[in-house]
């Protein structure tokens, strides 16, 4: 809660917390080989803003360990796996959700999904940067889908930019240096050498960071050798929206790298023990930038990493506000609030993507009839294939890829770290020339594996989820967690502390932007946040 | 109050860090890119491009710089661009590669750089290829099976136990050990064959220190692990770095042979009865060496609107092929002139070296196989 600015809800919150434990138990069970202690336990590690080392891990692919888990589970489990189907459409009918629209990547042909409850897990936002850690899927489909369907998109506004992606070469800028870098004791630097964090921490928290280098290593060693030790932790675990904000400052005020970044070191610790914690990172500086962490800095910078903003969701059961559609995951909002703390995401989606899967098949089986296909409206299955056949017959025309260039360009430029109401003014006028461009997106070639195509596609959506951010980032006229308005600067508790803002579309297609009131706290949370808030 | 620090002066509007695109005004060189282009039952070609390249430029970086200037369609299966994902296998110069790390500096730029599907598996179009088999003999691997005695709370191992299994499970899924595997590549579809990444798969699950599940009877009678004759091509492709004839292969090929080979085990196996049954780990599905054909069915709006209306509710997710690809697939276009792979694998052959030491035997938690205690 504190991470998150007490923007999130606090039942999510609470729910995170309580069941984290048991899900990655769960992956144990189903597999999943965590790092040890020294006594053969799960080792846990602290990232960024964390009070207590909590995240099990594996090195620093917790993220693939998951997946291939949840795979060979769902593989044992004979769960039906669509593999490169794309949705474009929900379909809906008197009662809400009642089926999905795509295509198969591999021929292009149409597919529809009659489904009694459809859940969104659809990830991120990130291509909407020029500059961003994701991959190329990250184009905000689940988030416009619900949109689409008149479903409520709430905090939109906050976007975190990881502190630390590569900055160089140019054609990995953006990649992501895990924050276990971090973790595992890496130092953060300008050109002239400074360790320039801890003029960054805030100061009702700097009395939980090192003061000096000697108790920053104390700490080090003790986490990696899983011990508990009376030293506090470094101030480069400080939060993700603050190392950001120093970075990006330290660049702006001429003492970055020579790439306009900052130096982050773990060459001080033995070779062998970081080519084994940080295994994959050393294998991507080496490969891709022809760095050896072991032996020398690495060049970081600022990447667009993850939205806190997403479908608004039910605590316990991830419904969305439009019956039978739910929402789990990045593209679900509410649970990081204004900040997203690191390690969060993987143990939200499992605990989530759980109580969500629950509740979706209980809702689906619960009807009598259940096992008989919803009635899907001819008229938008055929709508919704003319959409998909449009910029083919169109030819030429329109190039997704200047559109997608463009786009990029002024998300990076005027709705990035720091905010300001004339850029994100021009950004709005900007967006509505670019969503004007849209229809006449023409592309050449068939309907087989067409990247150009299917890009036509994550547009329409990265539109609408760019212009529910850039209004979202203007409503908000205070600075909180990842949003941070340069003509705003302070936090502004009274008015806007207890307010999420909330984006949806208008019955006439117009985007409508305005906010709610957060969720009620449980008492007991209350008290065990004491004077936080 | 929570603090945010803006920069020292405030300006008027933010100033954005740069941005990441390739700026043709950096790039220092040309490369010429040799780029298989077609789709099965269509000649195929290769289009060459002229790529501006800057400091750093991977394979990757070329091709999506094609697809923003002149060829949109140019088809690549590709995703984080970190090499984690493993979706942007294929074959460059002839060696299967992750076009996400292979650099351009890597090449002598005067020679055009020639870029190709992976071979093993259908051609789906230009550079993407149909993949799914692997995942079907995944389903053929028993899962992972903890003692049904022994309480989760209680389960304790050393990192060490577990440095092994750590080390296949780096396995990113990027199938170029597949496609290299020359059983799998000459298609020698008579002899079912696994292949490297589910030998490796299965290795983990054989050595994870509490799993209690006996795969050698699958690994010999149906994953076929007799077939590797340890040329190492696999080890030398993957991008994780895994050593996989050494690590993996040989000694589950040792673990085969005391099984099968040593007459106690063979009584012990009779006596405890053990045999994998479950109907669908008794066969690997067949390879393909072509892409099969798709139902033809023209996905007019109005068919599909029709096909999922009241009357004919659509239970099963309907695949309808596209109007582009209704026609029966021939025979994908591989043939003479895409180099030959088998380049890597002769000179990995020649290199490889002694048998690796035999596998550390696994920690002994209640497993029945005897002479391995
Ligand atoms: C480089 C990187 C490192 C990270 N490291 C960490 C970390 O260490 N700890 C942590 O907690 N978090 C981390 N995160 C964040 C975390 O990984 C993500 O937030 C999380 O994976 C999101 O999971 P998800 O299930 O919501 O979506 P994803 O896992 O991204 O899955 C979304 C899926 O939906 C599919 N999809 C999208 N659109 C459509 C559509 N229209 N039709 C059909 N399918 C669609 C996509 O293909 C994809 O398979 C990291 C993120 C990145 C990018």
């Amino acid at each position: 809660m504190v991470g998150g600015k007490l923007l999130n809800n606090a039942r999510m919150a609470e729910l995170h917390a309580r069941e984290a434990p048991d899900r990655v138990r769960e992956l144990e069970a189903w597999g999943a080989v965590f790092d040890r202690t020294r006594d053969g336990r799960i080792l846990q590690r602290p990232f960024g803003g964390h009070s207590h080392p909590r995240l099990a891990h594996v090195g620093d692919r917790t993220g693939l360990e998951m997946i291939r888990t949840l795979q060979d589970r769902a593989v044992a489990a004979g769960v039906d796996v669509f593999m490169e189907c794309t949705i474009t459409r929900l379909i809906t009918g008197a009662d809400g959700v009642v089926g999905a629209f795509g295509y198969w990547r591999t021929t292009g042909g149409p597919v529809v999904f009659p489904a009694k409850t459809v859940v969104l897990a659809t990830g991120g936002i990130g291509k909407a940067y020029t500059v961003t850690s994701n991959s190329w899927e990250y184009s905000g489909d689940g988030h416009a889908l619900a949109y689409s369907v008149g479903a409520d998109l709430i905090d939109m506004e906050f976007v975190q930019f990881h502190p630390t992606g590569m900055v160089w070469p140019p054609g990995v800028r953006g990649l992501l240096v895990t924050e276990a870098v971090r973790g595992e004791g890496g130092i953060l630097r300008n050109k002239d050498g400074e360790r320039f964090m801890s003029r960054y921490l805030p100061e009702d928290r700097r009395g939980e960071y090192a003061s000096t280098d000697e108790e920053a290593a104390r700490w080090v060693t003790a986490q990696s050798e899983g011990r508990v030790t009376d030293a506090r932790r470094p101030p480069e675990l400080s939060t993700r929206d603050n190392v950001s904000r120093a970075i990006y400052t330290e660049v702006r005020e001429g003492r970055g790298s020579p790439h306009g970044g900052v130096f982050l070191d773990i060459s001080y610790l033995p070779p062998e023990h970081v080519r084994r914690k940080l295994p994959s990172m050393y294998d991507q500086f080496k490969e891709l930038a022809d760095v050896d962490i072991t032996t020398g800095p690495m060049e970081v910078g600022p990447t667009t990493h993850y939205v806190m903003g997403g479908v608004r969701v039910d605590a316990e059961t991830g419904a969305s506000t439009v019956p039978g559609l739910y929402a789990a995951g990045e593209v679900a909002g509410g649970m990081h609030g204004a900040n997203r703390l690191g390690g969060n995401s993987l143990s939200d989606l499992l605990v989530f993507g759980q109580r969500t899967g629950a509740a979706a098949a209980a809702a689906a089986t619960s009807v009598a009839g259940w096992k008989k296909a919803p009635y899907l409206d001819p008229v938008q299955v055929r709508d919704a294939g003319r959409e998909l056949s449009a910029p083919l017959e169109q030819g030429s025309g329109e190039d997704p890829y200047a559109l997608q260039r463009d786009l990029q360009d002024v998300m990076q430029r005027l709705v990035g770290i720091f905010r300001v109401e004339a850029d994100l003014q021009e950004a709005t006028s900007e967006l509505s020339r670019l969503k004007a461009r849209w229809p006449a997106v023409g592309v050449r070639g068939g309907r087989t594996f067409n990247p150009g195509w299917n890009l036509v596609f994550e547009l329409r959506n990265l539109l609408v989820v760019s212009e529910a951010i850039t209004r979202s980032a203007l409503q908000r006229t205070e600075s909180r967690g990842a949003h941070s308005r340069i003509d705003h600067p302070e936090t502004d508790q009274a008015g806007w502390g207890g307010r999420n803002s909330v984006v949806r579309r208008r019955p006439d297609g117009s985007m409508e932007v305005t906010t709610t009131a957060l969720p009620e706290m449980s008492d007991e949370l209350r008290l065990l946040l004491g004077g936080a808030h | 109050m929570i603090e945010t620090r803006p920069p020292a002066e405030v300006p008027a509007r933010a100033e954005a860090l740069p941005g990441a695109a390739i700026d043709e005004a950096r790039a220092s060189s040309v490369a010429k890119l040799r780029v298989f282009r077609g789709e099965p039952g269509t000649p195929s070609r290769y289009d060459e491009f002229d790529v501006p390249v800057e400091e750093g430029m991977v394979v990757l970086d070329a091709l999506h710089w094609i697809q923003g200037n002149g060829a949109p369609d140019l088809a690549v299966r590709w995703n984080c661009k970190a090499a984690k994902c493993g979706s942007c296998g294929a074959e460059v110069n002839g060696r299967p590669s992750l076009t996400c790390k292979t650099r351009l500096s890597d090449f002598d730029l005067d020679e055009p750089i020639t870029v190709e599907p992976m071979r093993t598996f259908p051609l789906v179009r230009d550079l993407v290829t149909d993949v799914s088999w692997n995942y079907e003999v995944n389903r053929s691997i028993e899962p992972f099976s903890p003692p049904a005695d022994v309480p989760q709370s209680d389960w304790r191992w050393q990192q060490e136990d577990i440095e092994r299994v750590q080390e296949f499970r780096k396995c990113i899924e990027c199938f170029l050990c597949q496609d290299v595997c020359h059983v799998l590549r000459n298609h020698e579809t008579e002899r079912p064959f696994m292949g490297p990444r589910f030998l490796v798969r299965a290795a983990g699950l054989e050595m994870h220190p509490i799993d209690q599940a006996d795969r050698r009877p699958y690994l010999k009678d149906v994953g076929g692990v007799g077939y590797c004759n340890i040329t190492k091509c696999c080890t030398e492709v993957c991008p994780e770095h895994i050593k996989i004839t050494d690590n993996a292969i040989i000694p589950l090929k040792e673990r085969v042979a005391d099984e099968f080979y040593d007459p106690i085990q063979w009584a012990w196996r009779k006596l405890r009865g053990r045999s994998d049954s479950a109907p669908d780990r008794r066969s690997l599905p067949v390879l393909q060496a072509g892409r099969q054909a798709e139902p033809s069915i023209e996905p007019t709006p109005e068919r599909l609107a029709r096909a999922v209306g009241e009357d004919s509710p659509v239970a099963e997710p309907m695949h309808a092929a596209a109007p582009t690809t209704s026609t029966p697939a021939a025979e994908p276009t591989p043939a003479a002139e895409r180099t030959d792979a088998g380049k890597v694998a002769k000179a990995a052959r020649a290199t490889a070296g002694p048998r690796a030491k035999r596998a550390r035997r696994r920690p002994d938690t209640g497993d029945e196989t005897p002479s391995e205690g």
